[in-house]
């Protein structure tokens, strides 16, 4: 017999083994899946797992997936260590893309060094003012923000499609729904910085907020009032901290960086709003922060084995006939296996003897 | 406009069939977090349905076996949320997202080779003599055995919650799990089954997605029903009754909404579907915003994860 017996204190090793074993559990399991397929089960694993980052080519594509999920983590991260789950990411991102690219179409022919900045600042405030919905209505009427902010991601989708049937749709584009290409115009497309790696100024804007969400949690005292209300409810009571104040912070923080997550998407990778936009990083973000740690070192390489095995997976449609949604499967096994092995954190398993 | 298109009883029927996948998973829904565990897979285990339903029905070619494989295949998934909350003590919150996020892998994985394939028909109830009724044979005679299903099954679990002693102990379990063990009831155990329960549950409200609303398999079909869903079991207040008054409330509201877009109404169809989800939204802060009487009709230890230490 197994049992489990509770450890005397947490152990920071398994804490930070979990997320190992849970990638090297999903290959085991992952690739019994492709044998049980039909697909030779070494190919896929070295192309999902390996081949992102080794081959040149990918390595550049690697950051490009990476960052949206990456910026999209860390703001969920920090609501997920105060209890707040923002789970409508992908609706923030979508509104982000809208109010961003807005501005951005509103401008059309225009130039100027401000153009990106201020489209990113409008996608910041779009996505935080759509978080802002599911924060106030849990303040001021304990609505659960969970249900709230996932009911806005379908809100947000229709709006895309409205927008882009309506409004935001190119003049001279036949009619199809679909916006003007902001990525082909030099004003509003995401200049490259370090190409070899793949990373734009939308990576770089993220690495800045990474290393301000990692100086919040570790230095400032909100970040302290964060990880206390997360742990403790009723200690951060007493302590004085406002929760409504938290809420709030969270979704906020959360809203403002998929939203900017959203712009850089729009004006880097996609190019253009269309209904087929959103691809699911909103959710696929909340394994990051998970796979991460909810800790913003943990989350940078968390987001880039998630973002391995979207370019994997690709390469491996077309190499192996893998079916897309396998990806998705993937991503789910990987957060069931680390949420499964997180138990060994406080736990330990012991081998119950029979007593004589 | 012309609203004298609009059959009142014609819509009646349709509303029932719209609202039923939400009461299904909804009255699931409402025996697991009566239990004690909040379960957010919901969707992920209506697409299982769905999928595994659709696949079962169109091989064997009865659309009831399909039902069937449908709850089947949702207690499988739910299984490993079980698993992971109960003997692993995993975070409810996150282990439901990821059953969701897994599922709808899962269920496009799976039905890869079946888009665009019909489903065998549901055949509808035909009684001679009162189907034939005018109105009432309508509303009340004509409908698929799914639909008397799903109120039989409300009225079960009403029944069971209340009225037996196996339900007042699966209600113990969620009020308080460290009485209900000290009695000597196995906590995880009891929330294990009424996990499946839920699994079954939304497994068949898929199914009836995928076999009779639309009928056919896409991916991500269910488009949120399985999160309504959730929302309709706060809507309730945990009573097995007021799910149906809330399923069917959204399934009216859906039917008025697609059949304002069929008229041709000057508001844009986008912003019409927009309404059932809106609507769930509007409902929850008004079920909320009474913070003394939400906290007491909610199971005390919703959410909690329960370890026997000793």
């Amino acid at each position: 017999m197994l049992r489990l017996e509770q450890r005397p204190q947490p152990s920071k090793t398994m804490l930070y083994m979990t997320p190992v074993m849970a990638v090297f559990a999903t290959m085991v399991v992952g690739g019994i899946l492709f044998a049980s397929m039909g697909i030779d089960p070494f190919r896929a694993i070295y192309l999902l797992f390996i081949d992102p980052f080794t081959d040149s080519y990918n390595l550049s594509q690697l950051f490009v997936k990476a960052s949206p999920l990456i910026l999209i983590a860390m703001g969920l991260s920090i609501g997920f260590r105060a209890g707040v789950w923002n789970i409508g990411a992908e609706g923030q991102f979508i509104m982000g893309a809208i109010s961003g690219g807005a501005v951005g179409l509103a401008l059309w022919g225009s130039t100027g060094w401000w153009i990106l900045p201020l489209m990113a600042i409008s996608a910041a405030l779009g996505g935080a003012l759509w978080a802002m919905i599911p924060a106030v209505l849990k303040i001021k009427f304990n609505a659960n923000e969970i249900l709230v902010s996932l009911m806005l991601v379908y809100v947000a989708e229709n709006f895309l499609a409205q927008m882009v049937q309506g409004v935001l749709r190119a003049p001279d584009g036949m009619g199809f729904p679909e916006s003007r290409n902001l990525g082909r115009n030099d004003a509003t497309s995401l200049p490259d910085v370090f190409t070899p790696l793949g990373i734009d100024a939308g990576g770089v804007v993220m690495l800045i907020l990474l290393a301000m969400a990692f100086f919040l949690l570790q230095k400032h005292a909100m970040g302290f009032q964060i990880k206390l209300t997360g742990e403790s409810p009723r200690a951060a009571r007493f302590a004085g901290v406002k929760p409504g104040i938290i809420i709030a912070v969270c979704l906020g923080i959360s809203g403002a960086a998929a939203g900017l997550a959203g712009l850089f998407e729009l004006t880097g990778a996609a190019g253009k709003l269309t209904i087929d936009f959103p691809v699911g990083y909103g959710f696929t973000a909340i394994i990051v922060a998970f796979l991460g740690r909810l800790n913003p070192v943990g989350i940078l390489l968390a987001g880039a084995v998630l973002a391995g095995t979207y370019i994997g997976g690709e390469n491996a449609q077309f190499v192996l006939k893998l079916p897309a949604a396998a990806v998705t499967v993937f991503q789910g096994m990987m957060l069931f296996f680390l949420l499964g092995f997180e138990i060994l954190i406080n736990y330990r398993v012991k081998r119950l003897r029979r007593a004589v | 406009m012309d609203f004298s298109s609009l059959d009142p009883v014609a819509m009646i029927v349709l509303l029932i069939g719209a609202a039923t996948p939400i009461l299904l998973a909804a009255i699931g829904e409402l025996v697991v977090e009566k239990s004690g565990v909040l379960n957010l897979g919901v969707e992920g285990m209506m697409i299982i349905g769905a999928v595994t339903g659709f696949i079962v029905a169109t091989t064997t070619g009865s659309p009831m076996v399909g039902l069937l494989g449908a709850a089947v295949g949702g207690a499988v998934v739910s299984m490993l949320f079980a698993f992971l909350t109960q003997y692993l003590l995993s975070n409810q919150v996150a282990t439901g997202l990821a059953l969701t996020l897994f599922g709808l892998g899962l269920a496009a994985l799976m039905g890869k080779s079946y888009n665009g394939i019909k489903p065998p028909r549901m055949d509808r109830l035909n009684v001679d003599g009162l189907t034939d009724l005018p109105v009432v044979g309508k509303l009340f005679f004509s409908h698929d055995p799914v639909i008397y299903l799903s109120l039989v099954l409300v009225f079960a679990v009403w029944w069971f919650l209340n009225r037996t002693r196996a339900g007042l102990v699966l209600r113990a379990c969620g009020e308080n799990h460290e009485a209900a063990h000290s009695l000597g009831y196995n906590v995880q155990l009891i929330r294990f089954g009424a996990i499946m329960f839920g699994g079954a549950c939304a497994g068949m409200g898929g199914a009836y997605v995928s076999l009779v609303r639309v009928p056919q398999w896409t991916e991500g079909m269910t488009a949120g029903v399985g999160w309504i869903a959730l929302a309709i079991v706060v809507f309730a207040s945990w009573k097995p009754w007021r799910v149906v008054i809330g399923a069917y409330m959204f399934g009216g509201i859906t039917i008025l909404q697609l059949s304002l877009q069929a008229l041709g109404i000057s508001i844009s169809g986008a912003y019409l579907s927009m309404t059932p989800y809106i609507v769930t939204i509007v409902v929850l802060v008004i079920m909320s915003a009474d913070r003394k009487k939400a906290s007491l009709n909610a199971p005390a230890c919703l959410g909690k994860s329960f370890h026997a230490s000793h």
